[in-house]
């Protein structure tokens, strides 16, 4: 492993996009910067903007109003990036599957990474997923 | 030539003073870890964090002017260095600098935020014309109580605008912070550096909040990295003016090199308490903040000063 993908690792900045998510799983994801899991330990940081980004965390089922802004801000993010669904939403559709609006899954608009269920997942479980998707790579 | 090549590169310039930067940048976050009850970020992270922007993809936005876009990060990289050699070198003791570097160290700490908003501008981005147009008000607001406190300094050191010679007066005569116009002096340009570096209190530049980084909206790859190294370079040589001005500067020799070192690093742990402990204030609430309250401070450390207190 080069220094450079081992900084990748060791730097993973996150921009999380909510594609009309219930607000539950943001609440979890925000859990991960309290004291008590403190994701800058391992170099990650939410960032503001998509162009510093790293991590895409896509929360909720893709909307057909949110399809056309998702597939977008996925255009935007600088190259590599690591696609991370978080939550049944966006891995299967949960609880919205059968809406009038549901133009989801995920992975049938942008190419994803790892997949983190849950009805909001644990802010474990995400971290979980995250460590499992490093040692993939 | 070839030892200005140096100086410039790399002993007080460029690599140098970027990786010491980068290690206060790291001395920061994790502070701001301990303070926030966490653990923080590992001592290598800075570097992990440049290395992997220069890995990365660098886009160029759509709308906007490329060239502009491109070059305003070289430029601040240029000026930061520049003003890295002009401040290090008289503060190190290395070489005694020339006459009225003071006025050039001025103009050339200026260059870094100056190029931040033609950055901004040319990239076309609604938001980062906010933050532009915010970062400018701050300069107009911090820049005049700063120039007040150097001509406090400058009354106190005889009328001297060199620095060499502004340190050798305080080694004489005892370092300017233990008089009462010296502390008065101090608080404001403390917080004029805290606005200079963009840190909490004043970083509605980059509110990611509500503008999304702000100025910083559209850089990626390249030329985050650049402005990220900026940013270290600065953290730096602030804190080095700061010891230099009221400190009696950062002399190298025997064990006053732990000295020099305990001064920067009490300076960074100064600003990241200041940065950790107050929430963001308005643009309006920080030009009066400066226009008003520090514009007093330094005008009554300029009165002390010419009364000899
Ligand atoms: S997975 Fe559950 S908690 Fe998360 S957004 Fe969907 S419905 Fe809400």
């Amino acid at each position: 492993m080069g220094f450079k993908e081992k900084s990748f690792k060791k730097s993973l900045w996150v921009f999380h996009l909510s594609a009309g998510s219930c607000n539950n799983c943001d609440i979890e994801i925000l859990d991960l910067l309290t004291p008590r899991y403190d994701i800058e330990r391992f170099g990650m940081k939410l960032v503001g903007s998509v162009r510093h980004a790293d991590v895409l965390l896509v929360t909720g089922i893709v909307t057909k109003k949110t399809l056309p802004r998702v597939l977008e801000v996925y255009e935007q993010a600088p190259k590599p990036i690591v696609v991370v669904a978080i939550g049944a939403c966006p891995c299967t559709g949960g609880i919205f599957a059968s809406g009038y609006n549901f133009a989801g899954p995920l992975d049938k608009v942008i190419p994803v990474d790892a997949y983190i269920p849950g009805c909001p997942p644990k802010p474990e479980a995400m971290l979980a997923g995250i460590v499992k998707l490093l040692n993939k790579k | 030539m070839a030892k200005e090549i140096f100086y410039f590169l790399i002993f007080p310039g460029l690599l140098f003073s970027g990786v010491i930067g980068g290690f206060l940048s790291w001395f920061d976050r994790k502070l701001t870890a301990r303070v926030q009850f966490r653990q923080g970020p590992p001592l290598l992270q800075p570097l992990y964090d440049f290395v992997k922007l220069l890995a990365k993809e660098t886009m160029i936005p759509k709308y906007g002017s490329p060239t502009t876009f491109l070059l305003s990060p070289v430029f601040a990289l240029f000026g930061a260095s520049l003003a890295a050699v002009f401040i290090l070198l008289p503060a190190l003791g290395i070489d005694g600098g020339f006459n009225g570097d003071l006025l050039v160290i001025i103009y050339v700490l200026n260059i870094p935020s100056v190029t931040y908003i033609i950055g901004a501008l040319a990239s076309g981005n609604p938001l980062a014309a906010v933050g532009a147009s915010r970062e400018m008000k701050l300069i107009l607001s911090y820049e005049l109580p700063f120039l007040l406190v150097l001509v406090s300094i400058i009354i106190k050191a005889g009328m001297t605008i060199n620095l060499a010679e502004i340190v050798e007066y305080q080694v004489l005569h005892g370092a300017f912070i233990g008089s009462l116009s010296g502390i008065i002096g101090f608080i404001t340009i403390i917080m004029c550096i805290q606005a200079k570096l963009g840190l909490v209190p004043f970083d509605m530049a980059e509110g990611e909040g509500e503008i999304c980084d702000g100025i910083m909206i559209e850089s990626s790859g390249t030329i985050l990295a650049m402005y990220k190294f900026v940013k270290y370079i600065m953290l730096l040589i602030l804190p080095a003016l700061v010891c230099t001005l009221f400190m009696s500067g950062l002399s190298v020799s025997g064990i006053n090199i732990l000295w020099s070192v305990l001064k920067i690093l009490g300076v960074v742990l100064l600003l990241t308490l200041i940065r950790n402990t107050n929430p963001r204030v308005r643009i309006k609430q920080a030009m009066r903040f400066f226009w008003i309250w520090m514009n007093l401070f330094a005008i009554i450390s300029i009165v002390l000063a010419v009364f000899g207190l």
